[in-house]
């Protein structure tokens, strides 16, 4: 039987995972959640920590093409998982897509939010490429922006989404 | 905002899981989606010593399987996979309006129907979906093998239920619904957040007249209860605009939502009025 806890030296557990596209491993404490792994081990500054337990949706990444709360996952959950984090997704289309939007709409102020807005309304517009502004909204309502720039951001999803159907028509 | 020291165990299989659950009991927690277990460690509400990793087990983490009456769900189903899944749109219809009501697309990824009904949180859909159809829960532990509870008698109190210290679901059964009888409505301040009132319903259509109604309100009382009498009321009405005034009769005169932190049990009651005449309209359709 094999349990493992954090409280003395090399007690923590190995593991292996796809991280943007390249193979890790890494030792971790089993109460390490996978967004502060990412940052401080992996140093993947890009997924933003806000609330620490399922509310903000700030540290939001892709762990086998699903987007979930990376402060809701053990980093040991993770072992022989796919995962992805924002600055690994540059080249996917549809991030790409959201990326410009992001900018040319101004939907960002601080910025804390956007990667997990980004991500989140990727997996949307995988599974709907025409929503409308109502389905974004509901779709996001689980990321908050304090800055509460939530029209620009909704404004930048339906553009993203105009652009990429434009693509495919084209 | 950081849990408190656990040993962690990833759990090979159903058998090394019950294993695990015989020997630790009480001081071990099973962790599926952990979509609330792990918010309430990292708050320390709970710390318990054991987390069992239940993601890798492969018996209860199948596709919906269909029979000729039944839809048996494994513990592991996704809240995601309840909008998804063709069989759940099919045959389980209420599960399918349901499920985009549970919190967010994120927390749907990873979220299992199995921790939700082990935990029945009293603000939570799926339990008092559970209970509105009459779903049966597969319990099983090493000692005692496998046994089925009603998800009628499964709930016994706030956060109780009848699940032994080292027994755990595997699957839960609904009976496969071929119309379209189903009735669902949830009130919250933001879509996602937890409901200030919500109601579950289905029944079968017969004639005119609606049978097998099953009605259960969440987020008004410690667990999900079968409202008996307002599905009596219902069955005794020919028409929706009746079973309403019916409905609403038994419901003003023996409902008594709890009140929470944010929502008074009168604000609730006023509320719950419009949810029941909503829902009682979609089960006539």
């Amino acid at each position: 039987m094999t349990y493992f806890n954090d409280l003395g030296p090399g007690t923590g557990l190995n593991i292996e995972l796809q991280l943007n596209g390249q193979p890790v491993r890494a030792q971790v404490s089993v109460r390490q959640n996978l967004g502060d792994f990412l940052r401080e081990s992996q140093g993947f500054k890009g997924t933003h920590i806000g609330c620490e337990h399922g509310v903000c949706g700030a540290c939001t990444v892709r762990v086998d093409g699903r987007a979930v709360r990376s402060c809701l996952s053990l980093a040991v959950q993770a072992d022989a998982a796919q995962v992805f984090t924002i600055e690994g997704l540059s080249d996917d289309p549809v991030v790409r897509v959201l990326q410009d939007s992001f900018v040319r709409c101004h939907a960002m102020q601080c910025g804390f939010c956007t990667a997990g807005m980004v991500l989140t309304a990727a997996e949307l517009l995988q599974a709907r490429p025409e929503p409308s502004r109502a389905e974004v909204r509901e779709y996001l309502s689980g990321n908050y922006c304090r800055c509460t720039g939530y029209e620009s951001i909704v404004n930048a999803v339906m553009d993203a989404a105009q652009t990429l159907r434009k693509a495919l028509s084209d | 905002m950081k849990a408190a020291h656990f040993k962690y165990v990833l759990a090979q299989s159903l058998e090394h899981c019950l294993e695990l659950l015989s020997e630790h009991g009480d001081e071990a927690r099973l962790l599926a989606g952990g979509q609330s277990l792990l918010p309430s460690l990292a708050l320390r509400l709970s710390a318990p010593a054991l987390l069992i990793d239940i993601n890798r087990v492969q018996e209860i983490s199948a596709q919906p399987q269909v029979t000729s009456s039944v839809v048996r769900l494994p513990a592991l189903t996704r809240h995601a996979d309840l909008i998804t899944s063709p069989v759940v749109q099919a045959y389980l219809p209420l599960l399918h309006r349901a499920a985009p009501w549970i919190a967010h697309p994120g927390i749907r990824n990873r979220g299992t129907i199995g921790g939700s009904l082990a935990l029945g949180d009293p603000a939570s859909e799926l339990p008092a979906c559970a209970v509105a159809a009459g779903a049966t829960l597969i319990l099983q532990s090493k000692s005692g093998g496998s046994r089925r509870v009603p998800a009628r008698s499964f709930y016994q109190g706030m956060f109780r239920n009848t699940c032994g210290a080292d027994e755990m679901i595997v699957a839960v059964e609904f009976a496969r619904i071929d119309g379209k009888q189903t009735g669902f409505k949830e009130v919250a301040r933001r879509r996602g957040d937890y409901a200030m009132v919500g109601l579950a319903g289905q029944a079968r259509r017969s004639g005119q007249r609606l049978t097998d109604v099953g009605l259960s309100f969440f987020a008004v009382g410690d667990y999900p209860v079968l409202e008996a009498e307002i599905c009596q009321a219902i069955e005794a009405a020919d028409t929706a605009a009746q079973a309403v005034t019916l409905a609403l009769d038994v419901y003003e005169r023996e409902m008594q939502p709890s009140a929470d932190l944010w929502c008074s049990s009168q604000a609730k009651k006023y509320i719950g009025r419009s949810v029941l005449e909503d829902v009682i309209h979609d089960l006539f359709q």
